[in-house]
């Protein structure tokens, strides 16, 4: 997906354009389908068992849940900006937006470990009871995908040091930069939902 | 105001400020119909903004801009409809 010898999607006649490659687009719609199931599944759970979801909520760090909102979307932030800077040929700020844009990943991977040590030390796993379970799956299924979204990162972070991409050729970058914003996305929700709503 | 004529820098600024206001939501103990309801709606507004503005779909083909907004409604409706069951 992020083979830059990949097919570019069409360019539509009215000029709009999809940015990167239409697989990566198929994957994420995919990938956001997958999640849609997992927030019902929790929202309805939820339903049946209110009190306990209510009061398990609780137990979760809303801060560390924030903070980890704001390293996201200002990690997507930086990414938006490497392929601004592609458009426009500035072939460094590439290069050090993905770095920020990874530097941001690495910290809420790092927040999220803090997190997961201070459960995990309090005795608590899944199978402590149906919040706990939704709680740990949901959020280290989207854990997993943060490290997939840094290893996309790293490999155009390594691309762009090689100055393959610019405003000749963007398709690669702005795959992966979908795939990172995606990640942003799905945080969006998880947070309220499993953080804050009740 | 120069830093504002660049969509992505006021996509930021308005993702932090809702951030903000769904964590000060969950402070103050936020609960019931039109606290679920409230932060529903700032998830759309922040999701709604990472896809225009972030994944660049403003300009993209309507089809996919109509799929992931799409997306946000979806998820947003099947939420509020558990929240709805959970009250009855």
């Amino acid at each position: 997906m992020i083979n830059t010898q990949a097919v570019p999607a069409p360019e539509t006649p009215s000029g709009r354009r999809l940015p990167g490659d239409l697989a990566i687009w198929f994957f994420i719609l995919a990938e956001m389908l997958a999640f849609a199931v997992f927030f019902a599944a929790y929202a309805f759970a939820r339903a049946k068992n209110v009190e306990m979801f209510n009061t398990y909520q609780h137990t979760l760090d809303r801060n560390l849940g924030a903070l980890n909102t704001f390293l996201l979307i200002t990690g997507s932030w930086f990414v938006v900006l490497a392929v601004q800077a592609a458009h426009k040929d500035n072939r460094p700020a590439i290069a050090r937006n993905l770095l920020l844009g990874w530097l941001c990943g690495g910290g809420f991977l790092v927040v999220k470990v803090i997190e997961y040590a201070a459960k995990f030390g309090a005795g608590i796993s899944m199978s402590t009871n149906t919040f706990y379970m939704f709680y740990i799956s949901l959020t280290f299924f989207h854990f997993m995908h943060v490290i997939l979204g840094m290893v996309i990162l790293t490999i155009l972070w390594v691309q762009a040091r090689k100055g393959v991409y610019g405003s000749h050729d963007a398709h690669g970058l702005e795959s992966g930069a979908a795939y990172w914003h995606m990640v942003d996305l799905l945080w969006i929700v998880l947070f309220p939902l499993v953080y804050v709503m009740r | 105001m120069e830093l504002l004529k660049n969509p992505a820098h006021r996509a930021w600024i308005i993702l932090m400020i809702a951030t903000v206001v769904t964590w000060y939501l969950g402070e103050v103990g936020a609960a019931g119909t039109t606290s679920i309801i409230a932060m529903l709606l700032i998830a759309f507004v922040k999701g709604r903004l990472v896809i225009l503005d972030f994944m660049e779909l403003r300009e993209a083909p309507r089809m996919w801009r109509i799929l992931l907004e799409g997306w946000l409604i979806l998820v947003s409706s099947l939420i509020l409809l558990a929240y709805w069951i959970s009250l009855t």
